[in-house]
Protein backbone atom coordinates (compact mmCIF):
# COMPACT_ATOMS: atom_id res chain seq x y z
CA UNK A 1 0.00 0.00 0.00
CA UNK A 2 1.14 3.79 -0.71
CA UNK A 3 2.50 5.49 2.00
CA UNK A 4 0.54 8.49 1.34
CA UNK A 5 -2.53 6.13 0.60
CA UNK A 6 -2.13 5.04 4.48
CA UNK A 7 -2.20 8.24 6.21
CA UNK A 8 -5.27 9.63 3.99
CA UNK A 9 -6.86 6.38 5.39
CA UNK A 10 -6.09 7.35 8.71
CA UNK A 11 -7.13 10.85 8.15
CA UNK A 12 -10.35 10.27 6.98
CA UNK A 13 -12.71 9.17 9.97
CA UNK A 14 -15.78 6.33 9.86
CA UNK A 15 -18.71 6.29 7.12
CA UNK A 16 -17.10 9.61 5.87
CA UNK A 17 -18.28 11.12 2.07
CA UNK A 18 -15.23 11.49 0.05
CA UNK A 19 -14.46 12.84 -3.34
CA UNK A 20 -11.42 12.03 -4.99
CA UNK A 21 -10.70 14.38 -7.87
CA UNK A 22 -8.17 12.85 -10.34
CA UNK A 23 -8.89 9.01 -8.71
CA UNK A 24 -7.35 6.87 -10.97
CA UNK A 25 -7.75 3.74 -10.91
CA UNK A 26 -9.46 3.84 -7.68
CA UNK A 27 -6.93 2.57 -5.38
CA UNK A 28 -7.35 4.94 -2.90
CA UNK A 29 -10.77 5.24 -3.07
CA UNK A 30 -11.29 1.56 -2.47
CA UNK A 31 -9.12 1.69 0.24
CA UNK A 32 -10.85 4.59 2.41
CA UNK A 33 -14.25 2.23 1.18
CA UNK A 34 -12.95 -0.55 2.57
CA UNK A 35 -10.82 0.62 5.90
CA UNK A 36 -13.44 3.26 6.50
CA UNK A 37 -16.16 2.95 5.33
CA UNK A 38 -16.59 5.72 3.42
CA UNK A 39 -19.22 6.56 0.49
CA UNK A 40 -16.54 7.08 -2.12
CA UNK A 41 -16.93 9.37 -5.36
CA UNK A 42 -14.42 9.53 -8.16
CA UNK A 43 -13.58 12.06 -10.65
CA UNK A 44 -10.90 10.58 -13.57
CA UNK A 45 -10.74 11.60 -17.37
CA UNK A 46 -8.81 8.34 -18.03
CA UNK A 47 -11.15 5.87 -19.67
CA UNK A 48 -9.27 2.74 -18.95
CA UNK A 49 -8.73 3.82 -15.49
CA UNK A 50 -12.10 4.58 -15.23
CA UNK A 51 -13.24 0.86 -15.99
CA UNK A 52 -10.67 -0.28 -13.35
CA UNK A 53 -12.90 1.82 -10.57
CA UNK A 54 -16.07 0.42 -11.80
CA UNK A 55 -14.95 -2.61 -11.67
CA UNK A 56 -14.09 -2.99 -7.81
CA UNK A 57 -17.72 -1.03 -7.43
CA UNK A 58 -16.55 2.53 -7.02
CA UNK A 59 -18.65 5.56 -8.62
CA UNK A 60 -16.47 7.31 -10.64
CA UNK A 61 -17.47 10.08 -13.57
CA UNK A 62 -15.71 11.19 -16.37
CA UNK A 63 -14.44 14.63 -16.11
CA UNK A 64 -11.36 16.96 -16.23
CA UNK A 65 -9.76 17.71 -12.65
CA UNK A 66 -10.53 21.59 -13.73
CA UNK A 67 -14.11 21.52 -14.13
CA UNK A 68 -14.96 18.43 -12.00
CA UNK A 69 -16.30 20.26 -8.63
CA UNK A 70 -17.99 23.20 -10.45
CA UNK A 71 -21.94 22.06 -9.87
CA UNK A 72 -21.66 20.37 -6.76
CA UNK A 73 -23.15 22.30 -3.72
CA UNK A 74 -21.14 24.17 -1.40
CA UNK A 75 -20.11 21.66 1.62
CA UNK A 76 -21.07 18.19 -0.38
CA UNK A 77 -18.43 16.08 0.69
CA UNK A 78 -17.00 15.77 4.07
CA UNK A 79 -13.67 15.79 2.01
CA UNK A 80 -12.29 16.46 -1.31
CA UNK A 81 -9.13 14.61 -2.02
CA UNK A 82 -6.48 15.97 -4.17
CA UNK A 83 -3.68 13.67 -4.26
CA UNK A 84 -0.76 13.77 -6.58
CA UNK A 85 -2.53 15.97 -8.83
CA UNK A 86 -1.17 19.46 -7.92
CA UNK A 87 1.77 19.20 -10.22
CA UNK A 88 -0.30 18.44 -13.05
CA UNK A 89 -3.32 21.02 -12.83
CA UNK A 90 -3.18 24.36 -14.82
CA UNK A 91 -5.84 26.26 -12.57
CA UNK A 92 -4.26 25.04 -9.12
CA UNK A 93 -5.42 27.64 -7.63
CA UNK A 94 -8.48 27.53 -8.94
CA UNK A 95 -9.09 24.04 -8.30
CA UNK A 96 -7.85 24.23 -4.36
CA UNK A 97 -10.55 26.71 -4.04
CA UNK A 98 -13.10 25.04 -5.32
CA UNK A 99 -12.20 21.97 -3.03
CA UNK A 100 -12.44 24.48 -0.17
CA UNK A 101 -15.77 25.01 -1.24
CA UNK A 102 -17.53 21.85 -2.26
CA UNK A 103 -15.40 20.08 1.09
CA UNK A 104 -15.59 20.99 4.25
CA UNK A 105 -11.92 19.27 4.96
CA UNK A 106 -9.63 19.11 1.98
CA UNK A 107 -7.14 16.92 1.41
CA UNK A 108 -4.04 17.95 -0.81
CA UNK A 109 -1.18 15.75 -1.34
CA UNK A 110 2.18 16.00 -3.40
CA UNK A 111 5.31 15.79 -4.11
CA UNK A 112 7.98 18.22 -2.73
CA UNK A 113 10.46 18.86 -5.69
CA UNK A 114 13.02 20.59 -2.62
CA UNK A 115 13.67 17.19 -1.80
CA UNK A 116 17.58 17.08 -0.60
CA UNK A 117 18.14 14.70 -3.28
CA UNK A 118 16.32 16.55 -6.32
CA UNK A 119 18.17 19.75 -4.67
CA UNK A 120 21.66 17.68 -5.25
CA UNK A 121 20.51 16.43 -8.54
CA UNK A 122 20.15 19.96 -9.69
CA UNK A 123 22.88 21.50 -8.53
CA UNK A 124 25.79 19.20 -8.82
CA UNK A 125 24.37 17.76 -12.10
CA UNK A 126 22.27 20.05 -13.40
CA UNK A 127 20.01 17.96 -14.55
CA UNK A 128 16.12 17.72 -13.53
CA UNK A 129 15.54 15.17 -10.74
CA UNK A 130 14.15 11.89 -10.91
CA UNK A 131 13.23 10.15 -7.61
CA UNK A 132 10.63 8.09 -6.40
CA UNK A 133 8.00 10.57 -5.72
CA UNK A 134 9.34 12.54 -9.01
CA UNK A 135 9.62 9.20 -11.62
CA UNK A 136 9.49 10.81 -15.49
CA UNK A 137 11.75 12.18 -17.26
CA UNK A 138 11.11 15.80 -18.82
CA UNK A 139 9.78 14.54 -22.03
CA UNK A 140 7.16 12.26 -20.36
CA UNK A 141 5.93 13.43 -17.28
CA UNK A 142 2.51 14.48 -16.99
CA UNK A 143 3.87 16.86 -14.41
CA UNK A 144 3.36 20.71 -15.92
CA UNK A 145 4.31 22.73 -12.61
CA UNK A 146 6.66 21.91 -9.67
CA UNK A 147 5.98 23.38 -6.02
CA UNK A 148 7.71 22.35 -2.90
CA UNK A 149 6.54 22.02 1.23
CA UNK A 150 7.50 25.26 1.73
CA UNK A 151 5.45 27.08 -1.90
CA UNK A 152 2.48 25.57 -0.27
CA UNK A 153 2.57 26.52 3.17
CA UNK A 154 3.28 29.63 1.40
CA UNK A 155 0.39 29.85 -0.56
CA UNK A 156 -1.81 29.22 2.24
CA UNK A 157 -1.02 31.53 3.86
CA UNK A 158 -1.35 34.17 1.21
CA UNK A 159 -4.72 32.82 0.42
CA UNK A 160 -5.48 33.03 4.24
CA UNK A 161 -6.26 28.93 3.94
CA UNK A 162 -6.53 27.22 7.68
CA UNK A 163 -3.96 24.17 7.87
CA UNK A 164 -5.64 21.82 9.97
CA UNK A 165 -2.84 18.86 9.51
CA UNK A 166 0.42 18.36 7.86
CA UNK A 167 2.46 15.04 7.18
CA UNK A 168 5.67 14.85 5.69
CA UNK A 169 6.60 11.87 4.34
CA UNK A 170 9.69 9.97 3.48
CA UNK A 171 10.40 6.70 1.64
CA UNK A 172 8.89 4.77 4.72
CA UNK A 173 7.77 7.21 7.17
CA UNK A 174 7.01 10.24 8.42
CA UNK A 175 9.77 13.26 8.69
CA UNK A 176 9.60 15.86 11.30
CA UNK A 177 12.54 17.94 11.09
CA UNK A 178 13.34 19.98 8.30
CA UNK A 179 10.17 18.55 5.73
CA UNK A 180 10.98 20.95 2.87
CA UNK A 181 14.30 19.38 2.82
CA UNK A 182 13.59 15.80 3.55
CA UNK A 183 10.39 14.51 2.67
CA UNK A 184 9.58 13.42 -0.69
CA UNK A 185 5.45 13.63 -0.54
CA UNK A 186 3.17 15.96 1.94
CA UNK A 187 -0.51 15.51 2.83
CA UNK A 188 -1.88 18.64 4.32
CA UNK A 189 -5.28 18.75 5.12
CA UNK A 190 -6.61 22.02 5.05
CA UNK A 191 -9.90 23.52 6.52
CA UNK A 192 -13.04 24.41 3.77
CA UNK A 193 -14.45 27.69 3.44
CA UNK A 194 -18.17 28.35 3.90
CA UNK A 195 -19.13 30.59 1.47
CA UNK A 196 -20.45 33.91 3.16
CA UNK B 1 -50.76 -3.16 -39.45
CA UNK B 2 -50.20 -4.96 -35.71
CA UNK B 3 -53.48 -3.43 -33.99
CA UNK B 4 -54.24 -4.35 -30.93
CA UNK B 5 -56.14 -7.20 -30.39
CA UNK B 6 -57.99 -6.55 -27.73
CA UNK B 7 -57.02 -8.73 -24.04
CA UNK B 8 -58.69 -8.90 -21.01
CA UNK B 9 -56.05 -9.76 -18.58
CA UNK B 10 -56.77 -11.23 -15.19
CA UNK B 11 -55.06 -8.73 -12.72
CA UNK B 12 -54.51 -12.22 -10.28
CA UNK B 13 -53.09 -14.62 -12.86
CA UNK B 14 -50.86 -11.81 -14.50
CA UNK B 15 -48.77 -11.56 -11.23
CA UNK B 16 -47.77 -15.66 -11.57
CA UNK B 17 -46.95 -15.13 -15.01
CA UNK B 18 -45.55 -18.63 -16.81
CA UNK B 19 -41.60 -18.46 -17.30
CA UNK B 20 -40.69 -18.37 -20.37
CA UNK B 21 -38.92 -21.96 -21.55
CA UNK B 22 -35.25 -21.25 -20.86
CA UNK B 23 -32.78 -21.72 -23.30
CA UNK B 24 -29.50 -22.31 -22.08
CA UNK B 25 -27.89 -21.60 -25.51
CA UNK B 26 -26.08 -18.73 -26.60
CA UNK B 27 -27.24 -17.78 -23.21
CA UNK B 28 -30.80 -16.39 -24.29
CA UNK B 29 -33.56 -15.81 -22.23
CA UNK B 30 -35.42 -18.63 -24.59
CA UNK B 31 -38.73 -18.28 -26.33
CA UNK B 32 -40.70 -15.85 -25.10
CA UNK B 33 -44.05 -14.29 -25.21
CA UNK B 34 -45.79 -11.11 -25.13
CA UNK B 35 -48.22 -10.26 -22.66
CA UNK B 36 -50.84 -7.76 -21.63
CA UNK B 37 -51.99 -5.70 -19.06
CA UNK B 38 -55.27 -3.54 -18.99
CA UNK B 39 -56.01 -0.69 -16.62
CA UNK B 40 -57.69 2.88 -16.42
CA UNK B 41 -61.31 0.97 -17.35
CA UNK B 42 -64.02 2.82 -16.96
CA UNK B 43 -65.06 4.79 -14.57
CA UNK B 44 -60.88 5.06 -14.07
CA UNK B 45 -59.29 7.19 -16.43
CA UNK B 46 -55.25 7.87 -17.10
CA UNK B 47 -54.82 11.79 -16.42
CA UNK B 48 -52.57 13.20 -19.39
CA UNK B 49 -50.37 15.85 -19.04
CA UNK B 50 -52.23 17.60 -22.26
CA UNK B 51 -54.97 17.81 -19.41
CA UNK B 52 -56.89 15.05 -21.69
CA UNK B 53 -58.12 11.34 -20.13
CA UNK B 54 -56.91 8.69 -21.78
CA UNK B 55 -59.48 5.01 -20.93
CA UNK B 56 -59.51 2.27 -21.36
CA UNK B 57 -54.91 1.79 -21.46
CA UNK B 58 -53.31 -1.49 -22.71
CA UNK B 59 -49.77 -2.32 -22.08
CA UNK B 60 -47.79 -4.84 -24.30
CA UNK B 61 -45.31 -6.01 -21.69
CA UNK B 62 -42.29 -8.91 -21.28
CA UNK B 63 -40.65 -9.92 -18.40
CA UNK B 64 -37.62 -12.17 -18.04
CA UNK B 65 -35.71 -14.02 -15.38
CA UNK B 66 -38.27 -14.23 -11.46
CA UNK B 67 -39.37 -11.65 -9.17
CA UNK B 68 -37.44 -12.74 -5.67
CA UNK B 69 -39.94 -12.91 -2.80
CA UNK B 70 -39.13 -9.68 -1.59
CA UNK B 71 -39.53 -7.82 -5.38
CA UNK B 72 -36.52 -6.13 -4.69
CA UNK B 73 -34.87 -7.64 -7.99
CA UNK B 74 -37.16 -5.77 -10.66
CA UNK B 75 -35.20 -3.99 -13.31
CA UNK B 76 -37.51 -1.55 -15.56
CA UNK B 77 -36.44 -1.22 -19.17
CA UNK B 78 -37.37 1.79 -21.35
CA UNK B 79 -37.17 1.04 -25.19
CA UNK B 80 -36.42 3.80 -27.54
CA UNK B 81 -38.70 5.33 -30.46
CA UNK B 82 -39.12 2.34 -32.34
CA UNK B 83 -38.83 -0.25 -30.27
CA UNK B 84 -41.09 -2.65 -27.95
CA UNK B 85 -41.91 -4.66 -25.26
CA UNK B 86 -39.99 -7.70 -26.99
CA UNK B 87 -36.22 -6.70 -25.32
CA UNK B 88 -35.23 -10.33 -25.53
CA UNK B 89 -35.05 -13.73 -26.12
CA UNK B 90 -36.39 -15.11 -29.61
CA UNK B 91 -40.42 -14.13 -29.96
CA UNK B 92 -42.25 -17.51 -30.09
CA UNK B 93 -44.99 -15.72 -32.48
CA UNK B 94 -42.40 -14.49 -35.25
CA UNK B 95 -38.62 -15.72 -34.29
CA UNK B 96 -37.73 -12.42 -33.73
CA UNK B 97 -34.62 -11.65 -31.27
CA UNK B 98 -35.13 -9.02 -28.87
CA UNK B 99 -34.18 -5.38 -29.84
CA UNK B 100 -31.52 -5.71 -26.64
CA UNK B 101 -31.04 -9.55 -26.70
CA UNK B 102 -27.30 -8.38 -26.35
CA UNK B 103 -27.59 -7.10 -23.03
CA UNK B 104 -30.72 -9.36 -21.70
CA UNK B 105 -29.97 -12.85 -20.26
CA UNK B 106 -28.65 -15.33 -18.12
CA UNK B 107 -25.14 -14.12 -17.19
CA UNK B 108 -25.79 -10.97 -19.27
CA UNK B 109 -25.35 -7.36 -18.07
CA UNK B 110 -29.15 -8.04 -17.29
CA UNK B 111 -28.34 -10.83 -15.99
CA UNK B 112 -32.25 -13.10 -15.79
CA UNK B 113 -30.99 -15.44 -13.69
CA UNK B 114 -30.38 -12.58 -10.74
CA UNK B 115 -32.94 -9.90 -11.94
CA UNK B 116 -36.43 -9.83 -13.01
CA UNK B 117 -36.66 -7.78 -15.95
CA UNK B 118 -39.68 -6.00 -17.28
CA UNK B 119 -39.84 -3.99 -20.91
CA UNK B 120 -43.76 -2.24 -22.32
CA UNK B 121 -44.14 -0.84 -25.32
CA UNK B 122 -44.81 2.57 -24.59
CA UNK B 123 -48.53 4.04 -24.76
CA UNK B 124 -48.69 6.29 -28.04
CA UNK B 125 -46.91 3.26 -29.56
CA UNK B 126 -48.20 0.50 -32.05
CA UNK B 127 -46.90 -2.82 -30.99
CA UNK B 128 -49.62 -3.75 -28.56
CA UNK B 129 -49.77 -1.25 -26.12
CA UNK B 130 -52.83 1.35 -26.50
CA UNK B 131 -52.07 4.32 -29.43
CA UNK B 132 -53.41 6.05 -32.76
CA UNK B 133 -54.02 2.63 -34.39
CA UNK B 134 -55.96 1.03 -31.77
CA UNK B 135 -59.29 0.83 -31.62
CA UNK B 136 -61.45 3.66 -29.95
CA UNK B 137 -64.02 3.05 -27.99
CA UNK B 138 -66.24 5.63 -28.68
CA UNK B 139 -66.07 5.18 -31.98
CA UNK B 140 -65.13 1.70 -32.40
CA UNK B 141 -62.67 2.81 -35.17
CA UNK B 142 -59.02 3.35 -34.72
CA UNK B 143 -58.43 6.52 -32.77
CA UNK B 144 -56.16 7.66 -35.74
CA UNK B 145 -55.45 11.80 -35.04
CA UNK B 146 -58.67 11.98 -32.22
CA UNK B 147 -55.79 10.21 -30.12
CA UNK B 148 -54.23 12.67 -27.63
CA UNK B 149 -50.91 13.57 -27.80
CA UNK B 150 -49.09 12.09 -25.29
CA UNK B 151 -45.76 13.16 -22.97
CA UNK B 152 -42.77 11.20 -21.74
CA UNK B 153 -44.41 11.59 -18.68
CA UNK B 154 -47.56 9.90 -19.45
CA UNK B 155 -46.22 7.02 -20.83
CA UNK B 156 -44.18 6.44 -17.42
CA UNK B 157 -47.10 6.71 -15.77
CA UNK B 158 -48.74 3.86 -17.78
CA UNK B 159 -45.60 2.31 -16.73
CA UNK B 160 -46.22 2.83 -13.13
CA UNK B 161 -49.23 1.86 -13.28
CA UNK B 162 -47.97 -2.05 -14.74
CA UNK B 163 -45.32 -2.11 -11.78
CA UNK B 164 -48.11 -1.17 -9.52
CA UNK B 165 -49.53 -3.97 -10.84
CA UNK B 166 -46.69 -6.40 -9.53
CA UNK B 167 -46.96 -4.83 -6.49
CA UNK B 168 -43.18 -3.82 -7.16
CA UNK B 169 -42.37 -1.25 -4.61
CA UNK B 170 -38.86 0.28 -5.12
CA UNK B 171 -37.61 -1.16 -8.86
CA UNK B 172 -33.41 -1.50 -8.37
CA UNK B 173 -33.24 0.49 -12.09
CA UNK B 174 -34.61 1.60 -14.45
CA UNK B 175 -32.63 1.77 -17.68
CA UNK B 176 -33.19 2.83 -21.35
CA UNK B 177 -31.00 3.83 -24.26
CA UNK B 178 -32.62 7.76 -26.37
CA UNK B 179 -35.87 7.90 -25.47
CA UNK B 180 -35.62 5.09 -23.18
CA UNK B 181 -33.17 7.21 -21.32
CA UNK B 182 -35.58 10.18 -20.98
CA UNK B 183 -38.38 7.73 -19.38
CA UNK B 184 -35.53 6.91 -17.06
CA UNK B 185 -35.02 10.70 -15.97
CA UNK B 186 -38.49 11.41 -15.91
CA UNK B 187 -38.83 8.36 -13.82
CA UNK B 188 -36.22 9.57 -11.30
CA UNK B 189 -38.11 12.85 -11.25
CA UNK B 190 -41.61 11.68 -10.45
CA UNK B 191 -40.71 8.84 -8.42
CA UNK B 192 -37.37 9.33 -6.54
CA UNK B 193 -38.37 6.76 -3.87
CA UNK B 194 -39.44 4.23 -6.23
CA UNK B 195 -36.21 3.39 -7.66
CA UNK B 196 -32.84 2.79 -6.31
CA UNK B 197 -30.48 3.38 -9.42
CA UNK B 198 -30.92 4.77 -12.81
CA UNK B 199 -29.30 4.14 -16.11
CA UNK B 200 -29.96 7.09 -18.95
CA UNK B 201 -27.83 6.03 -22.19
CA UNK B 202 -27.64 8.09 -24.88
CA UNK B 203 -30.34 10.75 -24.13
CA UNK B 204 -31.16 14.19 -23.20
CA UNK B 205 -33.52 16.40 -20.13
CA UNK B 206 -34.47 18.34 -23.38
CA UNK B 207 -34.64 18.22 -27.47
CA UNK B 208 -32.14 20.96 -28.67
CA UNK B 209 -33.95 22.75 -31.70
CA UNK B 210 -31.36 20.46 -33.95
CA UNK B 211 -33.34 17.68 -32.73
CA UNK B 212 -36.90 18.77 -33.20
CA UNK B 213 -35.70 20.58 -36.74
CA UNK B 214 -34.67 16.61 -37.66
CA UNK B 215 -38.36 15.46 -36.07
CA UNK B 216 -40.17 18.00 -37.81
CA UNK B 217 -38.83 17.42 -41.37
CA UNK B 218 -39.29 13.69 -40.06
CA UNK B 219 -43.07 14.54 -39.20
CA UNK B 220 -43.72 16.47 -42.39
CA UNK B 221 -42.45 13.75 -44.46
CA UNK B 222 -45.02 11.78 -43.22
CA UNK B 223 -47.73 14.22 -43.28
CA UNK B 224 -46.74 15.23 -47.26
CA UNK B 225 -47.63 11.90 -48.65
CA UNK B 226 -51.38 12.23 -49.42
CA UNK B 227 -52.36 8.34 -48.12
CA UNK B 228 -51.34 9.77 -44.67
CA UNK B 229 -55.46 11.47 -45.25
CA UNK B 230 -54.69 13.92 -42.29
CA UNK B 231 -53.86 10.94 -40.08
CA UNK B 232 -57.37 8.39 -40.88
CA UNK B 233 -55.36 6.33 -43.41
CA UNK B 234 -56.47 2.82 -41.20
CA UNK B 235 -59.13 1.63 -44.05
CA UNK B 236 -57.06 2.16 -46.98
CA UNK B 237 -53.21 1.52 -45.51
CA UNK B 238 -49.98 3.35 -44.52
CA UNK B 239 -48.56 6.59 -46.19
CA UNK B 240 -45.76 4.05 -46.98
CA UNK B 241 -43.47 6.64 -49.18
CA UNK B 242 -44.23 9.61 -46.42
CA UNK B 243 -43.03 6.75 -43.71
CA UNK B 244 -40.38 5.10 -45.24
CA UNK B 245 -38.70 8.82 -46.24
CA UNK B 246 -38.92 9.63 -42.88
CA UNK B 247 -37.31 6.52 -41.76
CA UNK B 248 -34.83 6.80 -43.83
CA UNK B 249 -33.85 10.35 -42.11
CA UNK B 250 -34.05 8.64 -38.62
CA UNK B 251 -31.40 6.27 -40.10
CA UNK B 252 -29.35 8.81 -41.01
CA UNK B 253 -29.24 10.48 -37.45
CA UNK B 254 -28.34 6.98 -36.25
CA UNK B 255 -25.30 6.41 -38.04
CA UNK B 256 -22.04 8.60 -37.70
CA UNK B 257 -19.97 9.70 -40.55
CA UNK B 258 -17.37 7.29 -39.71
CA UNK B 259 -19.85 4.14 -39.40
CA UNK B 260 -21.27 5.24 -42.54
CA UNK B 261 -17.69 5.49 -44.32
CA UNK B 262 -17.06 1.89 -42.95
CA UNK B 263 -20.07 0.43 -43.73
CA UNK B 264 -20.81 1.90 -47.50
CA UNK B 265 -17.89 3.87 -48.46
CA UNK B 266 -18.94 5.20 -51.85
CA UNK B 267 -19.36 1.65 -52.60
CA UNK B 268 -21.74 0.88 -56.08
CA UNK B 269 -24.72 -1.33 -55.88
CA UNK B 270 -23.87 -2.71 -59.58
CA UNK B 271 -20.14 -1.97 -61.13
CA UNK B 272 -21.11 1.01 -63.30
CA UNK B 273 -23.22 4.56 -62.30
CA UNK B 274 -26.64 4.23 -64.07
CA UNK B 275 -27.14 7.68 -65.02
CA UNK B 276 -30.55 7.48 -63.81
CA UNK B 277 -31.97 8.01 -60.52
CA UNK B 278 -32.02 4.86 -58.88
CA UNK B 279 -30.30 3.72 -56.14
CA UNK B 280 -26.90 3.43 -57.53
CA UNK B 281 -24.84 3.67 -54.16
CA UNK B 282 -25.19 1.10 -51.56
CA UNK B 283 -26.33 3.52 -48.97
CA UNK B 284 -28.97 4.97 -50.77
CA UNK B 285 -30.15 0.60 -50.82
CA UNK B 286 -29.69 0.55 -47.37
CA UNK B 287 -31.72 3.03 -46.50
CA UNK B 288 -34.24 2.55 -49.12
CA UNK B 289 -34.39 -1.22 -47.62
CA UNK B 290 -34.38 0.11 -44.21
CA UNK B 291 -37.82 3.11 -45.17
CA UNK B 292 -39.65 0.24 -47.00
CA UNK B 293 -39.12 -2.62 -44.51
CA UNK B 294 -40.00 -0.05 -41.59
CA UNK B 295 -43.59 0.89 -43.27
CA UNK B 296 -44.47 -3.23 -42.30
CA UNK B 297 -43.81 -2.96 -38.52
CA UNK B 298 -44.66 0.68 -37.88
CA UNK B 299 -47.89 2.79 -37.39
CA UNK B 300 -47.15 6.08 -39.41
CA UNK B 301 -49.28 8.11 -36.70
CA UNK B 302 -47.41 6.65 -33.57
CA UNK B 303 -44.39 7.52 -35.41
CA UNK B 304 -45.93 11.08 -35.47
CA UNK B 305 -46.81 10.89 -31.56
CA UNK B 306 -44.04 9.56 -30.21
CA UNK B 307 -41.54 12.12 -31.84
CA UNK B 308 -43.95 15.00 -30.50
CA UNK B 309 -43.56 13.33 -27.43
CA UNK B 310 -39.61 13.64 -27.73
CA UNK B 311 -40.04 17.23 -28.73
CA UNK B 312 -42.02 18.35 -25.26
CA UNK B 313 -39.73 16.10 -23.24
CA UNK B 314 -37.86 19.21 -20.98
CA UNK B 315 -36.51 18.17 -17.69
CA UNK B 316 -33.46 20.89 -18.19
CA UNK B 317 -33.15 22.48 -14.92
CA UNK B 318 -34.79 22.97 -11.97
CA UNK B 319 -37.77 20.87 -13.86
CA UNK B 320 -35.17 18.14 -13.37
CA UNK B 321 -36.39 15.97 -9.66
CA UNK B 322 -38.01 19.13 -8.60
CA UNK B 323 -38.94 17.82 -5.32
CA UNK B 324 -35.35 16.01 -4.58
CA UNK B 325 -32.43 18.11 -2.85
CA UNK B 326 -30.25 15.62 -2.23
CA UNK B 327 -31.18 12.08 -4.22
CA UNK B 328 -29.87 8.34 -3.05
CA UNK B 329 -30.69 7.49 -6.56
CA UNK B 330 -27.56 5.57 -7.94
CA UNK B 331 -26.65 6.95 -11.58
CA UNK B 332 -24.93 5.58 -14.23
CA UNK B 333 -24.96 8.34 -17.15
CA UNK B 334 -23.06 6.88 -20.35
CA UNK B 335 -22.64 8.59 -23.58
CA UNK B 336 -20.96 7.93 -26.62
CA UNK B 337 -18.32 10.06 -28.40
CA UNK B 338 -19.66 9.77 -31.80
CA UNK B 339 -23.52 10.56 -31.11
CA UNK B 340 -24.48 13.35 -33.10
CA UNK B 341 -28.26 12.83 -32.71
CA UNK B 342 -28.00 12.85 -28.74
CA UNK B 343 -24.25 14.53 -28.02
CA UNK B 344 -22.71 13.99 -25.23
CA UNK B 345 -22.76 17.25 -24.11
CA UNK B 346 -26.32 16.31 -23.40
CA UNK B 347 -25.68 13.63 -20.80
CA UNK B 348 -23.13 16.21 -19.33
CA UNK B 349 -25.57 18.22 -18.23
CA UNK B 350 -27.17 15.32 -16.86
CA UNK B 351 -23.95 14.48 -14.70
CA UNK B 352 -24.26 18.57 -13.83
CA UNK B 353 -27.81 18.40 -12.34
CA UNK B 354 -26.70 15.25 -10.87
CA UNK B 355 -23.95 17.00 -8.88
CA UNK B 356 -26.18 19.33 -7.69
CA UNK B 357 -28.32 16.94 -6.07
CA UNK B 358 -25.37 15.34 -4.44
CA UNK B 359 -25.96 12.43 -6.31
CA UNK B 360 -23.45 9.35 -6.30
CA UNK B 361 -22.78 9.27 -10.38
CA UNK B 362 -20.97 6.98 -12.35
CA UNK B 363 -20.45 8.87 -15.89
CA UNK B 364 -18.63 7.32 -19.13
CA UNK B 365 -18.41 9.44 -22.44
CA UNK B 366 -17.63 5.62 -24.35
CA UNK B 367 -15.16 5.84 -27.42
CA UNK B 368 -17.33 3.87 -30.62
CA UNK B 369 -17.69 4.96 -33.83
CA UNK B 370 -21.55 4.14 -34.29
CA UNK B 371 -23.08 7.07 -33.65
CA UNK B 372 -26.50 6.62 -31.81
CA UNK B 373 -26.98 3.59 -32.29
CA UNK B 374 -23.71 2.30 -30.24
CA UNK B 375 -26.17 1.93 -27.47
CA UNK B 376 -27.26 -0.70 -29.17
CA UNK B 377 -23.92 -1.89 -30.70
CA UNK B 378 -21.29 -1.27 -27.92
CA UNK B 379 -23.15 -4.06 -26.06
CA UNK B 380 -18.86 -5.00 -24.83
CA UNK B 381 -18.33 -1.82 -22.90
CA UNK B 382 -22.07 -1.51 -21.97
CA UNK B 383 -22.25 -5.12 -20.34
CA UNK B 384 -18.76 -4.31 -18.25
CA UNK B 385 -20.24 -0.98 -17.19
CA UNK B 386 -24.03 -1.83 -16.22
CA UNK B 387 -23.02 -5.38 -14.48
CA UNK B 388 -20.25 -3.77 -12.35
CA UNK B 389 -22.70 -0.77 -11.63
CA UNK B 390 -25.36 -2.81 -11.20
CA UNK B 391 -23.71 -5.63 -9.01
CA UNK B 392 -23.11 -2.70 -6.21
CA UNK B 393 -26.35 -1.55 -5.72
CA UNK B 394 -27.78 -2.47 -2.20
CA UNK B 395 -30.85 -4.15 -2.71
Amino acid sequence: MKYDHQIISQIISEGSHVLDLGCGNGELLSLLRRERNAQVQGIELNEDQMHKCVEQGLTVLQGDIESGLIDYPDQSFDYVILNQIMQEIKKADFVIQEALRVGQKVIVGFPNFAHIRARLTLFWQGRTPINDALPYYWFETPNIRFLTIQDFIDYCRKKEIKIEQEYFLGKAGRIYSLPNLFALNAVFVLAGKTRV
Amino acid sequence: MPSNKKLHVDKKHHTQINKPAVSRKENSVGLVGTQYFSFAEPPEVLQLQSGLKLGPVTLAYETYGSLNADKSNAVLVCHALSGDAHAAGVHKDDGEAGWWNELIGPGKALDTDIYFILCSNVIGGCKGSTGPSSINPETGKPYALDFPLITIADMVEAERHLVDSFGIEKLLCVIGGSMGGMQVLQWASAYPDRLLAAIPIATALKHSPQQIALNEVIRQSIMADPAWRKGFYYEYGQPEKGLAVARMIGHITFMSDQSMEEKFSRKLKNDNLSFQFTDDFEVEGYLRYRGYNFVKRFDANSYLYITKALDYFDLSGDLFMPQTKKTNIRFLVISFKSDWLYPSYQSQEIVRLLKRKHAYTTYFDLTSTYGHDAFLIEIDDETRLIRNFLANINQ
